[in-house]
């Protein structure tokens, strides 16, 4: 028995094609420029103690993975994944196999990181030590190859296939009244749960979240269940994203042109306009959460927060941005990457818990986020639908692998 | 002898009615029965300006000549009017010019040497240097702009002084230069009766710590109306005549002059605009035709521009200079023979034309927090006695109200607009939660002081001056307006006058009865 999968190979053709034209014609990312195949795979058997095999039930589509596709990557990850692999780290599905204490037929969702625990790595690292699985320094070695997180891989494969391998140490059991459409937002909202964890927002503190897609809503969610913040903004693009930026919870919602405007007006900040570029502030947001990836929205972040303020990334950093705000207000630029274990006031939790307890409770609102599943053979549809989701009013597309 | 201003009752025979509607107007059929109440006829102009501006110099109401105030080594302040009046802007020469001129000449030549001129922008926009250009002729400008003529700055701590408190413990604070004056000469342009008497100085020279105790929603509230200001009919009239007082009694001498316009708003070649409507030549109704048409083709800005354009060829009706309160009864008397129209009782439903100017977008845009201060700000004040629509009446107003506003003029408008009105309409709630925030706002205040923006408290009182018509009427209905942002006013909008006609049943019954205020030009319902 062979393994279907949509796989990521090397095409520098076709990177070089979807990097040049992708942004202005992404239906072509999705169509011949697509570095991706359907492909049948070898069979996957646990490889050692503490491995399963894991079904994928759905997996999503994920910003990373799409800038991956799309050639918009940085060359900086070429070295922490491993080619050929099959993309796909949202993932829930359940155990083919017992694993340590969990039984074959478990559903469970699956922290990516591929860190020291799943290399066998021992001693650990300092940072696996402390349960800050995110910042590993062993992702390159080990008992397997090189890649930062499951679905970056080559010896795990990903989600997006209909088997794939994983480590008990990754394992997060999903309760029985959670929906798979639930479950599947887990991971992504774990990120966003460390994220307003690195945030570090005061009582009271006015944040603005730049980017209203599912990273931007679940950050939103997570910092208004785990910050005792103040004044919450949120730049929305797409009509959806401020329906929904509303239900969860923030105070004002606006058009990214319209942010530094809404944020001036909550801090009494100055408002300035360069002879290029945005205006900024002086004054502003005391916290600014970066959640769309791009250089405009970098450069919104830096230049609508406070001298002092902090500027988190939680999406992935597009190059280009103007740093001159960073120099200039002295503010604190913080990275937020995946989830690991947070400090909460009732002691050290994993984000994946907290954000499974805080999920089932949010279960009726998260399940309407998972806009279109697809098979796996309809793939090229799936990816451009997720290209286009903002546009389109969809929040998260996944695959079905199994359908 | 002019006709005295009258009110139709429209029957079959009643030609379509011309109704302004922002940078358009159109011609709309009324109901029968109903009410139009239109201006007096224009009155004759004094035909020798000149010489009646000196006569009013030499021989002042209740003071001396000017001749006689004016001393060598004396500091004298000349405090204007700024553009916001008269509407639409004069044909030049402007007013103020030729009164500038005479008492600048007359100081001259009495050998005042320090002599400093005001624009008495309170808390609107400084006017740029064209702006004051215009206002004030060539020959001012040259010899005193910058030093010696500009903007007052309501934000100079350094500029400002705090006089003291009236009885009621309203502060008096005001330009530090012109209360240290020996003399403050203020020139009005008296196009409402709301303008000049007290108001001058206590209110075009003062900072928000003052204005606030009469721009407030309490005073518009007890201002019935604005345009009365007898003593205990207008809350904001009264406030300012104490501070007036109070500013006489702590030896602030203030030389009053006061000019009142006659009803010529429009010019001659948008002369149909000035007449009634079955009065028109076959000229006139060819050239609205035309004007009508090129307007409506033309793009919104070239139509912009055309309005922008439109200079009033407005007479002088009378100059009285002297003490502030005698000069202001003579003002009033003149201004209601140019408008007080005689209406008996009130209607059901009230219907204002709502035109492209109002005394807070001259080289503007009209925004629709303007849009509401014009309709339920002036034109439903435009009384005196009781209101021309009944307690629980309909408004309706006719404004496209675009989603519109001037970047430089009106920033605080926008946010006001965008955060202020999303949550809340309630001119009271407005007032506890947000004044004050918007009216010590750094930025705004940055702005007001150093580019051309109004303060930042501003669009507060626009709204305010609305809440007495707003709290009287049952509904408020915008003919044409932008659904988006007429909900956000808190208003409904209706395609035609016969939508709305039939949504004002709801509040008023059925057959309500109706009354067209025909303006501009400018008047008052004197409602019996």
């Amino acid at each position: 028995m062979s393994i279907r999968a949509l796989e990521f190979y090397r095409s520098p053709a076709r990177y070089v094609g979807a990097r040049t034209i992708g942004a202005r014609a992404p239906g072509l990312v999705a169509g011949p420029l697509a570095p991706l195949r359907l492909a049948t795979l070898k069979d996957l058997s646990p490889p050692r103690e503490g491995w399963t095999r894991v079904k994928p039930r759905l997996s999503g589509i994920c910003g990373s993975d799409l800038a991956t596709i799309g050639g918009r990557s940085s060359f900086y990850f070429s070295p922490l994944v491993s080619l050929p692999f099959v993309p796909g780290h949202e993932v829930v599905g359940e155990l083919l196999d017992d694993c340590g204490d969990l039984t074959a037929g478990t559903r469970v969702v699956i922290s990516s990181v591929l860190g020291c625990a799943a290399r066998g790595e021992d001693p650990m690292c300092p940072n696996c030590e402390a349960g800050r699985t995110g910042r590993c320094d062993r992702v390159t070695v080990g008992h397997l190859q090189a890649g930062l997180q499951t679905g970056f891989c080559k010896d795990t494969y990903g989600g997006w296939g209909r088997q794939m391998l994983a480590h008990r140490s990754q394992l997060f059991v999903v309760p029985d009244g959670m929906a798979d459409d639930v479950a599947v937002l887990v991971e992504p909202f774990a990120c966003a749960i460390h994220a307003a964890h690195r945030a570090q927002i005061a009582p009271g503190s006015s944040v603005l979240i730049v980017g209203a897609g599912t990273v931007g809503i679940l950050t939103l969610i997570a910092v208004r269940s785990f910050t005792q913040a103040g004044h919450v903004v949120i730049a929305a693009k797409h009509r959806a994203q401020r329906a929904a930026a509303r239900m969860a919870g923030a105070n004002e919602v606006v058009n990214p042109e319209h942010a530094a405007k809404a944020v001036r007006r909550i801090s009494s900040a100055i408002k300035l306009t360069p002879e290029r570029g945005q205006d900024f502030l002086l004054g502003g947001a005391d916290v600014s959460i970066e959640c769309v990836g791009s250089r405009a929205g970098l450069d919104l972040a830096l230049r609508t927060v406070k001298a002092g303020g902090r500027v988190v990334l939680s999406g992935i950093p597009a190059g280009g941005a103007d740093l001159t705000p960073l120099w200039f207000r002295e503010l604190e630029l913080v990275g937020a990457y995946t989830a690991g274990v947070e400090e909460t006031p009732a002691g050290p939790r994993h984000a994946f818990e907290l954000a499974i307890e805080t999920a089932s409770s949010l279960g009726p609102v998260l399940g309407q986020m998972v806009g279109a599943t697809y098979p796996l053979d309809r793939w090229r549809d799936a990816i451009d639908h997720a290209m286009s989701a903002g546009r389109l009013g969809t929040f998260k597309v996944a695959f079905a692998p199994q359908g | 002898m002019p006709r005295p201003g009258f009110v139709l009752e429209v029957d079959e025979r009643t030609p379509p009615l011309l109704v302004h509607e922002g940078e358009s107007f159109r011609m709309q059929r009324f109901p029968v029965g109903t009410r139009v109440v239109y201006p007096p006829d224009s009155l004759p102009g004094i035909r020798d300006v000149p010489t009646a501006v000196r006569h009013a110099l030499l021989n002042p109401v209740d003071m001396e000549p000017l001749t006689a105030l004016l001393t060598p080594g004396m500091k004298l302040t000349i405090a204007v009017d700024d553009i916001s009046i008269p509407l639409p802007p004069m044909v030049l020469p402007d007013i103020r010019q030729r009164i500038l001129e005479q008492v600048i000449e007359l100081a001259a030549s009495k050998g005042v040497d320090d002599l400093e001129i005001i624009v008495a922008t309170a808390l609107h926009r400084r006017m740029t240097s064209a702006e004051i250009r215009r206002m004030v002729g060539e020959r001012v400008f040259r010899s005193f702009w910058p030093k010696d003529l500009y903007n007052f700055d309501a934000e100079d701590p350094d500029a400002l002084t705090h006089v003291g408190k009236t009885d009621e413990g309203e502060d008096v604070e005001i330009s530090k230069r012109a209360a240290e004056s020996d003399l403050v000469v203020y020139v009005n342009v008296n196009l409402v009766a709301m303008d000049g008497g007290h108001k001058s100085v206590a209110i075009g020279l003062a900072s928000y710590k003052s204005l606030r105790h009469h721009h407030n929603v309490h005073t518009m509230l007890h201002s019935r109306s604005y345009m009365d200001p007898r003593p205990g009919k207008s809350a904001i009239a009264d406030s300012a005549t104490r501070m007036g007082r109070m500013l006489r009694d702590a030896g602030v001498k203030i030389f009053q002059i006061e000019t009142t316009m006659n009803a010529d708003t429009f010019p001659e070649n948008l002369g149909f605009l000035n007449k009634r409507e079955w009065e028109w030549s076959a000229f006139d109704q060819g050239l609205m035709m035309a004007s009508k048409k090129a307007n409506d083709m033309a793009p919104p800005r070239i139509r912009r521009e055309f309005f922008r354009r439109i200079e009033a060829p407005y007479k002088l009706t009378g100059v009285n200079a002297g003490e502030v309160e005698a000069v202001h009864e003579r003002t009033l008397t003149n201004l209601h023979r140019q408008q007080l129209v005689e209406v008996g009782g009130q209607s059901d439903v009230v219907i204002f034309g709502l035109p492209y100017i109002g005394p807070y977008n001259v080289n503007s845009i009209m925004n629709p927090i303007l849009v509401h201060c014009l309709g339920l700000g002036y034109l439903f004040n435009m009384y005196r006695n009781k209101p021309l629509v009944k307690k629980g009446g309909v408004v309706i107003m006719y404004h496209p109200v675009p989603w519109e506003f001037h970047q430089i003029h009106h920033p605080s408008y926008i946010d006001f607009f965008e955060e202020v009105l999303r949550e809340t309409t309630d001119p009271k709630t407005i007032e506890t939660k947000f004044e004050e925030r918007y009216a010590k706002d750094p930025w705004y205040t940055h702005l007001y002081r150093t580019s051309h923006a109004y303060h930042g408290v501003h669009p507060f009182y626009m709204w305010y001056w609305g809440a007495h018509g707003r709290d009287h009427a049952g509904d408020v209905i915008l003919v044409g307006g932008e659904p988006k942002s007429v909900a956000r006013l808190g208003y409904r909008t209706a395609g035609s006058l016969r939508d709305a006609i039939e949504m004002a049943t709801d509040t008023v019954g059925p057959s309500p009865t109706m009354t067209y205020f025909h303006a501009p030009p400018i008047m008052i319902a004197d409602v019996r």
